[in-house]
């Protein structure tokens, strides 16, 4: 059984919800980005996802599209970002998930890929724009590496590309709870848990749930529905103003979002 | 004398996915699948229904001035002193460019899918000018994002925008051109997909666009092909157009495509040189790649990130190439080269001098282009020019770059 199924056994089992946390590799840099994983790890993140810089992050907010340019600027790659969880991986045994725009996967060939993100300790790979229908070439290499494959569905997701997506992913669905960019909100997507029974009647995959997510009663409320809620441009934002005591601060903020769960 | 010609539809179509051989597809995030789809189905349906058909020829008519003249250079032919050279002249059509064959098309489809809101991307400000024109045509609201350099170099062009009624959203991120203000664009379309129609001005994207661009672009080709026969007896030897993501391209290509013994040869930014982040010369110095909905020929670097690019014209200022045109290259039916931005502004000059025609700077490559291959070729032969764009927009920026002090003291 892989990291990412064991883990979502195990919340199912204690009837607990997770906490995903997702951060941008190499932001601030390479160092500083293995503390912080380290250290939300070590506050209770149940699922790490590590997003990949890219020069045109257009499904991003401002906030993760900021982060990508920092970490872009003290030199991080698709490479580097690998080297950042193989650091990791020796010291944690939390399942990471890459989070990435499909041109470096595609820059790196996919078998290269999946060897290279397996080797490194990386259990699963999610795609922004890399919909269900072109997954074939990827897929099955990073399956045959014992990676698992996620995929995104959202509001505009049909019942059929739900189950497809069901079928052909592994780990989890990650679930967008409204339309739109990244990017943290105050309030929770409204239609979330309509939206979240939905994709229940279509799969029986573990289903997490990001876009807009940032307070403990966000993630109470979203693990009401969701197997485990995402947290992603608030973290960015708590390690982007914290300067050099960032690993302290994101663990901080990681037991706070922890603590309604 | 020549009938109106049609945009060609339906002839030539991707398989199913999208794809012309290994490029194209549909690489979008997923909430934009769905209306990806959505689009797709209507525009299938738009271009099967005669009264819809119907109804964007008299438009191209009445409205944008087809058809666009073609014309023979004389004067250049002479002095180049070797094929005759002609030039459709997509420079006279209504806004001055040949976007406005795009722009209505996809308007007329954004009406009828029930879109009250257009949103679009624009590098020169051509494309941006066409659907803000458009959308006051059917009472349509309109964004247009267009990257902070761009708007700079193209102020001209975003006033002109803003007396159309259209709102002009400036973009700082990235390399603020064409690319970023894609990017933007897109992150808006996926927070309004229920009320918004996103316009994209060029043969890129994900399936339908690369396919329904070109399609209401083919009304060029379809044109120039007929104007060829009656006013010349023959069809041309070779044809010219520049390429930024290739749409004045494959609409006069694609009527030319069966036609073997023709040339199709496109001619990209060549900026400062082929070295990287100095052009934008994709088929010289690009790879293949993905970059917003399309996998084609990209400037990237060994880690998959998009290199910055550079064009003395900011309509051929950008990262990657349509698709088909990725296809066209690889099977070896089109040829493409690329022209720097001295030669361009050398060529803009000469027209102007020899003809009384300021071509759009972007045009100016292909003038450029024809410039060095009229010479190799017989008299009797002909070289046809796709002439896309006026240069009005461009005369601050060539003011600039030949006379620098004159240029900052007309800005004081």
């Amino acid at each position: 059984m892989s990291r990412l199924a064991s883990t979502f056994a195990r919340l199912r089992d204690a009837h607990r919800g997770g906490l995903v946390t997702y951060v941008t590799a190499g932001d601030p840099d390479a160092d500083t980005c293995t503390k912080i994983l380290t250290a939300i790890s070590a506050a209770g993140a149940d699922v790490l996802e590590v997003g990949v810089p890219f020069s045109d992050p257009l499904a991003d907010g401002p906030v993760i599209q900021r982060a990508s340019e920092r970490a872009l600027a003290a030199g991080m790659t698709l490479r580097g970002t690998l080297d950042i969880v193989r650091a990791v991986r020796t010291r944690i045994d939390t399942p990471i998930v890459l989070f990435t725009y499909a041109n470096p996967v595609v820059r790196m060939t996919p078998e290269g890929f999946a060897r290279a993100a397996a080797d490194a300790g990386v259990d699963g790979v999610l795609m922004l724009d890399f919909p269900v229908e072109e997954s074939g070439p990827w897929r099955t290499p990073m399956i045959e590496a014992g990676l698992d494959p996620i995929f995104l569905v959202s509001p505009t997701t049909s019942d059929g590309r739900i189950e497809r997506s069901a079928e052909l992913g592994r780990g989890f669905l990650y679930v967008i709870s409204r339309l739109g960019i990244t990017g943290a909100r105050d309030t929770l997507a409204e239609g979330m848990g309509g939206l979240l029974e939905r994709v229940r009647r279509h799969s029986d995959l573990p289903l997490a749930v990001g876009f807009g997510i940032s307070r403990p009663e966000h993630v109470a409320e979203a693990c009401g529905f969701a197997d485990a809620a995402v947290v992603g441009s608030a973290l960015v934002n708590v390690i982007a103003e914290a300067g050099g005591s960032a690993p302290e601060r994101a663990g901080e903020y990681v037991r706070w979002l922890k603590s309604a769960l | 004398m020549t009938q109106n010609q049609s945009p060609s539809f339906g002839r030539r179509d991707p398989d199913a996915r999208g794809y012309y051989g290994a490029y194209g597809g549909r690489f979008v995030p997923e909430t934009l699948v769905a209306p990806v789809q959505e689009l797709e189905q209507a525009y299938f349906s738009a271009r099967a229904d005669s009264a819809f058909r119907d109804r964007l020829a008299a438009l191209l008519r009445d409205y944008v001035g087809r058809p666009t003249p073609l014309y023979e250079a004389r004067r250049l032919s002479e002095a180049l002193g070797g094929a005759r050279v002609f030039f459709k002249r997509e420079d006279l059509a209504h806004t001055g460019a040949h976007k406005i064959n795009n722009a209505l098309g996809q308007a007329l489809l954004a009406e009828r899918m029930g879109k009250r809101r257009v949103i679009a991307e624009t590098g020169a400000g051509q494309h941006g000018v066409a659907t803000a024109t458009v959308c006051a045509l059917l009472g349509l609201e309109c964004d247009v994002y267009m990257g902070a350099e761009d708007m700079e170099r193209q102020s001209l062009n975003v006033f002109r925008m803003e007396l159309l009624g259209a709102t002009v959203r400036r973009v700082d991120a990235g390399s603020r051109t064409l690319k970023d203000a894609i990017n933007e664009a897109m992150r808006d379309w996926v927070a309004s997909v229920a009320d918004s129609y996103y316009l994209l001005g060029s043969v890129l994207g994900p399936h339908p666009y690369p396919l329904m661009v070109r399609e209401f672009q083919s009304v060029i080709g379809q044109e120039a092909r007929q104007q060829c026969l009656d006013q010349i007896g023959a069809l041309p030897q070779a044809i010219v157009a520049c390429i930024g993501g290739g749409s004045n391209a494959m609409g006069i290509f694609d009527a030319f495509i069966g036609d073997a013994p023709v040339r199709l040869i496109g001619v990209e930014a060549g900026g400062r040189g082929i070295t990287p982040g100095q052009h934008a010369a994709r088929f010289s110095g690009g790879s293949s790649g993905i970059l917003q909905g399309t996998h084609s020929y990209v400037l990237q670097d060994d880690d998959g990130n998009i290199e910055r690019t550079h064009s003395i014209s900011a309509g051929l200022d950008y990262a990657a190439v349509g698709p088909e045109h990725a296809w066209l290259h690889d099977t070896g039916r089109a040829e493409y080269s690329w022209i720097g931005d001295d030669d361009a502004l050398e060529a803009f000059q000469r027209l102007g001098r020899e003809e009384g025609i300021l071509p759009a700077l972007e045009s100016a490559h292909a003038v450029a282009f024809a410039c060095r291959l009229a010479p190799t070729m017989a008299r009797d032969q002909v070289l046809l020019v796709n002439l896309s764009g006026r240069g009005d927009k461009d005369v601050m920026s060539v003011q600039k770059a030949l006379r620098p002090a004159q240029a900052a003291g007309g800005g004081r």
